[in-house]
């Protein structure tokens, strides 16, 4: 990705230069490859740091609740997917447009370094495309691997939403994009198609693991309420504690009705999530109802106008 | 020394799981953590890491302290602090180990914490020496030696044999009462010995050779009044969720809150552990003392590095276990504050 690298690099060079904008919303190498963290850049020393390759899986819509109430214009660089969480975000007045600058980036799906291990072994390096475009290559300390792409991606490139950016003030897209997700709902169907008990059981299973870090509630750009009712000591519900019952039955449920036609499918609440529960099935199934019963409806798509649940129709289904 | 090959583990664990409540780490869907042993759990010897550390064997995510309830137009409490049955706690790896060490200068002096030495005391704790560490494994920085771990028994995981050498009376008795297990529990020879020596030396040079075994800790000696007025922790926080992931992954993080709560027959005082990241962290009637995120991410650092190394003789509050170097949805961790911190880091390099 050396190119597409180097091209992002001299861009975010460029606009701080200039002064058309007062820092750049980018990815910070770290220790290893895979330990990239979100980060701004407010000079081209700065900018040393910057990174953008196989690891940069999060999305930086949500860190512009806080990046835009700084003084001046921000740069953003955003995937294909993060754009929708970005819409979202300006469409609830949490993130003035005006103030950021989006710079649309190539993506190619990004990588989930606990699969690139199980696939290379320890002590991974970094991953390179290859000329086969289904194959990528995996450099570890003590060679490299080529692999099926599909095979070291994060959960939620295999359900990518697709390579249109829906904001872009301008692109950087040096190779032709590719789409990695198919069967976007072949989870959720296969949880419809269980008995009630058996669902139950699967998500008691899963979510008895929750430690209630709230990690997934944090990350997720759709959950920017300044005080959420399970944080505010007035709602009745505020928990700290963690009690299996609460967490198995109640809390993640709530969360997903709470951004119900708003969650826009980014995944990072799978991403995140140190216990690897799959908490994008949950919305997941909320967008396929929505889809089903109200038309095809994405979250994201429009950064104005009505959605599904704040709209009503005559034909709506019930 | 003793020793048994691994096919036969299971009898190992049905054996000791008939004497005593038995937790050991165990695979629940995509996760590895310490849970309760039965006939049908998915054993996971070979995970280095467990998503959760063993503290909460001890130091439960949360638990009754007291109960009210009316009677008669009287309150009655009830303290529910209790003596514990003994139970065993198999494939503790050093790291965690050596954290039951940090968490018991807190909670085993004066005052005592009665529910914690309750569980404490009734733990007889097997460890599991490591020997292929991870590339985020820095125990060797706090002279943790996981090749050759403490604890009451010490297991050593090598090829198709599990070693096991007592360590304390409690562990020779443990080990003592389980018979021969239908001869699959053994006497090792010379040979086992001199092998487990090899590997254990072997890695030993492993541990000295991961990318964090030199992580200087100097930066954070001496005055650090400096340090805590640096600008650095602006950038080094600036990513942070606030989630409170780092901390609940953490052996060594023991930060509660003590909450009432309004049962149906009176009221039930809990605690929970908190997390240095929560906005609402230390807020008490009076207001809040830490403010912004910022200054809750420097507190953790500094608890680990500073205030408590000075309250508890230099231990650090860290083993290295590098579970937030993995687990941090930002990847933030105490690694890359140590390095920024520290001289040749990476502002310098």
């Amino acid at each position: 990705m050396t190119d597409l690298y180097n091209a992002c690099l001299s861009r975010a060079q460029e606009l701080l230069k200039s002064g058309e904008v007062s820092r750049v919303v980018g990815w910070k190498k770290g220790e290893f490859c895979f330990d990239v963290s979100p980060a701004y850049f407010e000079s081209a020393e700065e900018l040393n740091e910057f990174t953008y390759d196989y690891f940069c899986g999060a999305n930086l819509s949500k860190y512009l609740v806080q990046i835009a109430k700084k003084e001046g214009k921000s740069a953003v660089f955003l995937k294909p997917c993060d754009t929708y969480s970005f819409n979202e975000l300006v469409k609830e007045h949490r993130v003035p447009r005006e103030k950021i600058h989006v710079i649309a980036v190539e993506c190619r799906g990004k990588a989930d370094i606990k699969k690139a291990e199980s696939v290379a072994g320890e002590g991974v390096l970094g991953i390179n495309e290859t000329d086969d475009v289904n194959l990528l290559e995996i450099k570890t300390r003590s060679g490299k691997t080529q692999t099926e792409r599909r095979n070291i991606l994060l959960t939620k490139c295999l359900s990518c939403k697709g390579k249109k950016h829906v904001a872009a003030d301008e692109k950087i897209i040096l190779k032709e994009p590719i789409e990695t997700g198919s069967d976007r709902f072949a989870g959720v169907e296969k949880l419809e198609a269980m008995t009630a008990e058996q669902r139950f059981a699967f998500w008691k299973s899963e979510l008895s693991r929750c430690i209630r870090c709230n990690a997934c509630r944090n990350v997720c750009p759709a959950c920017t309420c300044v005080k959420c009712v399970f944080d505010n000591p007035e709602s009745g519900v505020a928990a700290k504690a963690n009690d299996t019952s609460f967490e198995e039955q109640l809390f993640h449920v709530i969360r997903a009705f709470h951004v119900a036609g708003r969650c826009t499918d980014c995944g990072e609440c799978t991403r995140v999530c140190p216990q690897g529960i799959p908490l994008h099935l949950l919305n997941r199934k909320f967008i396929k109802d929505i889809d089903t019963k109200y038309g095809e409806f994405q979250a994201g798509e429009e950064a104005e106008g009505k959605t599904p649940l704040t709209s009503f129709k005559e034909d709506d289904g019930q | 020394m003793k020793k048994i090959d691994t096919e036969h583990l299971a009898a190992l664990y049905a054996a000791i799981g008939e004497k005593y409540p038995l937790y050991l780490p165990v695979k629940q869907g995509a996760a590895v953590n310490f849970a309760p042993y039965t006939a049908d759990a998915e054993v996971d010897l070979t995970q280095l890491k467990t998503v959760k550390s063993p503290k909460d064997l001890f130091f439960p995510q949360s638990e009754e302290m007291m109960r009210f309830e009316k009677k008669d137009g009287m309150w009655q409490i009830y303290d529910l602090a209790k003596e514990q049955n003994p139970f065993v706690l198999f494939g503790v790896r050093a790291c965690d180990y050596k954290a039951f060490e940090v968490l018991d200068n807190v909670f085993l002096s004066d005052p005592k914490d009665t529910f914690y030495a309750h569980r404490r005391e009734a733990a007889i704790i097997v460890t599991l020496a490591c020997f292929s560490p991870k590339d985020t494994c820095f125990c060797n920085v706090f002279a943790i030696d996981a090749a050759n771990p403490q604890g009451d028994i010490a297991a050593y995981l090598s090829g198709t044999c599990l070693y096991l050498q007592a360590q304390t009376e409690k562990g020779k008795a443990l080990l003592d009462s389980l018979g021969n297990i239908n001869g699959a529990l053994c006497e090792a020879d010379d040979t086992d010995e001199t092998a487990l020596g090899g590997i254990r030396q072997k890695a030993k040079a492993a541990f000295e050779q991961l990318p964090f075994a030199s992580l200087d800790l100097s930066a954070f000696h001496g005055d650090m009044k400096e340090t805590f007025a640096d600008e650095k922790w602006e950038k080094l926080s600036q990513a942070c969720l606030g989630c409170g992931a780092c901390t609940f992954v953490c052996p060594t993080c023991q930060c509660f809150d003590i909450r009432d709560f309004k049962a149906k027959d009176g009221v039930i005082r809990f605690r929970c552990w908190d997390s240095c990241m929560y906005f609402d962290f230390t807020q008490m009637a009076g207001g809040n003392p830490r403010t912004t995120q910022t200054q809750r991410f420097r507190q953790r650092f500094m608890h680990k590095l500073v205030y408590y190394p000075k309250r508890y003789g230099g231990t650090y509050s860290c083993v290295g276990c590098g579970r937030c170097v993995e687990k941090c949805p930002q990847h933030l961790n105490i690694v890359k504050v140590i390095k920024e911190f520290s001289k040749g880091g990476k502002e310098e390099k």
